[in-house]
């Protein structure tokens, strides 16, 4: 099954804190007053302009083998060819902020407000980055059944953890994203820009675990497995 | 206190009218355009960059005492063009071919024009050629690639390439930048510097410009 969601912009703003984090404002420092101030009007204009939707569609486990092949890019050995095949639903998914904001951002560059503008793009990117979270909270509430307990939904995207960009082909064939006005350019780059795209995985939440010691691990710098899979309680060998 | 300490004071704060105000003054009181932009511009950002690096102050501050810095360079180039005192260099930058993402792009070239580089922004999506041929059209002597992805990073090595081709390697360096690229990145490619961040490429740009052709 495919459906398309619209949210309300203000549905999809994130945290204070993880729009800071993006601005290089590290937990534990209180932003100036005036900083705030630019949050605030950056805020605004997103609950302005954004246009908030996705596309996710269920996918079999061999459709998904089909997909998650793609161009045969991938690394040897990646965390979702085991998490994947362990889940008991699986659905793509793509979502994107919309085009408006994007041009919001690049006419504030434009008219000389780069505080603003660099403010607007952390918000943007922080409301797609929980795209994915509301997704699989909507994708849990309706494969886990009336006791969710012990079960965890997860989005894995191409371009990380292994997961070749170039994956983004078949995916945006299988959910034909264009529906929402999102598209692929010849290096796989979503346009919106501000645009989250991957594979949901639902199942018992052990599925998940997984050590980040993998050959592209050494050189990835947003290691946000690594605070996931601690927000689980999930015990690792490696700790 | 001096109006060119006004000048940088008003600069931290990232009062962009209050630097034009003050800039307008120094003019008027018939200072050097020249030693408004060292003594209160340039020593107003680089305190600036010395809040930054130490974590006193964040990006937000940066880019508003950024735009300041603007506000006063608007009135002071023409003069200074004039006065024919020459620019900290000339650096050519954009998003490689195929890579949509400015804003890191954006932040380095408001950092760089702040710290007094004539900045040529190609925008994203740009080819090698374009790169190396804007650097030799406005006699830069730094091209900086940005890329965001790791499928746009092989372009970076195309643009090193092409300025080795061309025998322009001792004349334009090449620096490199963004999330998934490294250090080590740099080095393979045969690239001259890394650009951590807006305010370390600053820092490299400023190197690298320094060193005789």
């Amino acid at each position: 099954m495919k459906q398309r969601i619209e949210w309300r912009p203000a549905d999809t703003l994130p945290e204070l804190r993880e729009v800071l984090l993006l601005q290089g404002i590290p937990a534990g420092v209180d932003p100036s007053p005036r900083i705030l101030s630019i949050v605030d009007s950056a805020t605004a204009i997103y609950l302005e302009a954004a246009e908030p939707r996705a596309l996710v569609a269920d996918i079999s486990q061999d459709a998904f083998a089909g997909v998650y092949r793609g161009e045969g890019n991938n690394a040897p050995e990646t965390p979702v060819e085991a998490v994947a095949p362990r889940a008991d639903a699986l659905a793509l998914y793509v979502a994107t902020v919309g085009a408006r904001v994007t041009d919001r951002i690049r006419a504030l560059f434009a008219q000389n407000e780069p505080a603003l503008a660099a403010m607007l793009d952390a918000v943007a990117s922080a409301a797609a980055d929980r795209f994915t979270h509301l997704l699989a909270v909507r994708h849990a509430a309706a494969t886990d059944g009336a006791d969710g307990r012990g079960r965890l939904t997860l989005g894995y995207s191409p371009g990380y953890c292994g997961w070749h960009v170039s994956g983004q082909r078949a995916l945006f064939a299988y959910l034909q994203a264009d529906a929402i006005g999102v598209t692929l350019n010849e290096s796989c780059l979503m346009d919106p820009l501000k645009s989250v795209s991957g594979v949901l995985a639902a199942g018992p939440a052990d599925i998940h675990r997984f050590v980040p010691g993998y050959e592209f691990c050494a050189d990835c710098r947003n290691r946000t497995c690594v605070s996931r899979i601690k927000a689980w309680s999930i015990p690792m060998s490696s700790d | 206190m001096s109006v060119l300490s006004d000048v940088a004071v008003s600069l931290q704060r990232g009062e962009d009218d209050e630097v034009a105000l003050l800039v307008r003054q120094a003019l008027d009181e018939g200072q050097d355009a020249a030693a408004i932009l060292q003594d209160g511009l340039v020593a107003g950002m680089g305190v600036v960059g010395e809040q930054f690096r130490e974590r006193e102050i964040f990006l937000p501050d940066v880019l508003l005492a950024a735009r300041a810095m603007y506000a006063g360079l608007a009135l002071l180039k023409p003069l200074l063009a004039k006065e024919g005192v020459p620019t900290a260099g000339t650096v050519v930058i954009g998003s490689v071919r195929g890579d949509l993402h400015d804003i890191g792009k954006n932040l380095v070239g408001i950092m760089l024009a702040g710290a007094g580089f004539d900045v040529v922004d190609l925008g994203n999506d740009v080819a090698p050629e374009r790169f190396v041929d804007a650097a030799c059209q406005h006699a830069a002597s730094v091209i900086g690639l940005s890329a965001l992805l790791t499928t746009t990073m092989p372009v970076m090595k195309d643009v090193v390439e092409l300025v080795r081709a061309r025998g322009l390697q001792e004349r334009i360096k090449v620096i490199v930048g963004g999330a998934p690229v490294s250090d080590a990145w740099a080095r393979q490619i045969g690239a001259d510097a890394y650009g951590y961040d807006a305010a370390s490429a600053v820092e490299r740009v400023r190197a690298l410009a320094r060193k005789p052709a």
